[in-house]
């Protein structure tokens, strides 16, 4: 398989203490990597490092054989944090459309093809219904849906995510997951969370990220691995629902 | 009734209608972005800067309007270039610049030789005052600005809306974030001559903020804005004819008054339905 992502020796600081040291790895095509680590550990600095957001210390990335800055326009990402006003005059179906600049034609509107497209991923994650609704009526779930169909709709070939289900419930959380497994049929998936045991059913592999990066396959996931992570002990409680 | 005759028999007076209109599309287009993007305290200290370069056009005997045209673009982008370097102080760079402009201008009247021009013209406005050659100039402004929206309207909806996801979809943020500026800076001098430019933000922020409590976009909100501010307009020159107001202050005074009983329209309207929600 060729890798969709290559990260070569990467080094980050933002002016202090270094954040990630020395960083290795290659995210294959058709991947559905799993990244993982205790906060601060700069698991989300990777992401924006890849985004080209940010600018490596040392060491260099590429994305789609090219520079992250130019490599981005193949990815779909989803912010943990959406920056922007949830007050914003702005409907679902517009937010989505957003998903295809850099794709569609510059000057003007949007196309029949741009508005077929945002069509079929609103279908895709279940908003299609609420199309014409303001994002400040929006239930965090259906945000983060919206979020999901806007980096869709660009068409991407790698789909990354930060924290997509940090404030949603345990269903939400595997409707998410479950639809991402799907989108991994024709993505790269790349879903940085701080829940290894939820997103070790879903990822094919895991890169635990605490400065350094160090990667296994979900089946090499067990207690040891999980304490040097976080540098503690890890209660684990084995449970399930009715 | 005196304000409408006086309309068919007054040129002035044709002048200021269609000057109040004319400025409606800058302050209802880019207002919109300003509210929405909240770069209010921003826009405010371009419109006072501003003063600098009518000072200096008075003092070079050139047009003042278009004095504050440069001035205005100029102001822009430096702001601009401090907004988006992120740099430190910010609010403190655009006070300082707020500032400075206006100590220019004052400086440059104060030093022109001749026939001393009355400064409330400039601070206040005087829209009854509008030569035919002022409306040429807000028409060809006009004309630039609604162009560049349309044909870029999506781009200036997402860096309005979130930089850094047009950053990512390949939109140069930094362009069309000052191509935003720029054209908030063209609506500042379309509205100088109607409200002076110590009131201009009102105009370019109240009609916008009004619209933004009753449509869910950014287009319908420049078309809301722009209707309401060509009645703020009409109807505050209107009310100040007969008893000889101040135009501009008059036209501030009834948007600021359209806009609170909107909020509390809005806030009522708001507790009406909480309260019917919670009762079902």
């Amino acid at each position: 398989m060729t890798a969709m992502i290559s990260v070569r020796g990467v080094t980050f600081s933002y002016g202090g203490p270094v954040v990630l040291e020395d960083v290795y790895l290659d995210v294959a095509d058709g991947e559905f990597l799993g990244v993982v680590g205790p906060n601060a550990g700069g698991k989300s600095t990777l992401l924006r490092l890849m985004l080209g957001l940010l600018e490596p210390t040392t060491g260099s990335i590429e994305v789609d054989d090219r520079e992250p800055s130019e490599g981005s326009r193949v990815i779909g990402y989803v912010p943990q944090y959406p920056p922007f006003a949830r007050d914003f005059p702005i409907t679902v179906e517009q937010t989505v459309l957003l998903g295809r600049l850099g794709t569609a034609r510059v000057l003007g509107g949007y196309s029949r093809r741009d508005h077929g497209i945002a069509e079929r991923v609103m279908v895709e994650t279940e908003i299609l219904s609420i199309r014409g609704r303001r994002l400040n009526t929006l239930s965090g779930g259906q945000l983060q849906r919206v979020l999901l169909a806007r980096a869709l709709a660009s068409e991407p070939k790698i789909l990354m995510l930060d924290e997509p289900t940090a404030n949603l419930d345990v269903r939400m959380e595997s409707d998410i997951f479950g639809l991402l497994k799907k989108l991994n049929q024709r993505a790269t998936i790349i879903v940085v969370s701080h829940d290894i045991g939820f997103i070790s059913r879903y990822v094919g592999r895991v890169a635990c990220v605490n400065r350094t990066l160090i990667c296994h396959s979900t089946l090499a996931i067990d207690g040891k691995v999980i304490q040097e992570l976080y540098g503690g002990d890890v209660h684990m409680v084995e449970h399930s629902h009715g | 009734m005196e304000f409408l005759q006086s309309l068919t028999q007054h040129v002035f007076l044709q002048h200021a209608l269609l000057a109040g209109v004319l400025a409606s599309i800058g302050c209802g287009v880019m207002g919109s972005y300003v509210v929405v993007k909240r770069i209010g305290f921003l826009a405010g200290g371009m419109a006072h800067a501003v003063l600098g370069g009518m000072g200096a056009a008075f003092f070079f005997g050139a047009e003042p309007m278009y004095g504050a045209l440069i001035a205005a673009i100029m102001v822009a982008v430096l702001i601009g270039w401090v907004t988006l370097g992120g740099r430190q102080q910010e609010d403190t760079l655009i006070g300082a610049m707020w500032a400075v402009g206006m100590a220019a201008g004052i400086l440059f009247i104060s030093q022109t030789p001749g026939y001393q021009v009355d400064l409330m013209t400039y601070l206040f406005g005087n829209i009854l005052l509008v030569t035919s050659q002022d409306l040429w100039l807000m028409m060809a402004l006009d004309i630039l600005l609604l162009l560049l929206v349309l044909l870029y309207f999506r781009q200036f909806l997402a860096v309005a809306f979130d930089e850094e996801f047009a950053r990512l979809r390949g939109v140069p943020v930094a362009l069309f974030y000052m191509m935003l500026l720029c054209l908030v800076a063209v609506s500042v001098v379309l509205l100088i001559k109607i409200v002076g430019l110590i009131l201009v933000i009102a105009l370019l922020t109240l009609p916008a903020a009004i619209a933004s409590q009753y449509v869910h976009t950014v287009g319908r909100m420049m078309i809301v804005a722009t209707v309401l501010g060509a009645l703020f307009c009409v109807f505050g020159l209107a009310v100040s004819y007969q008893p000889d107001l101040p135009a501009g202050a008059t036209i501030i005074l009834v948007a600021g008054v359209a806009y609170l009983l909107s909020t509390l329209l809005t806030s009522f309207r708001q507790r009406y339905r909480t309260q019917v929600t919670t009762t079902r």
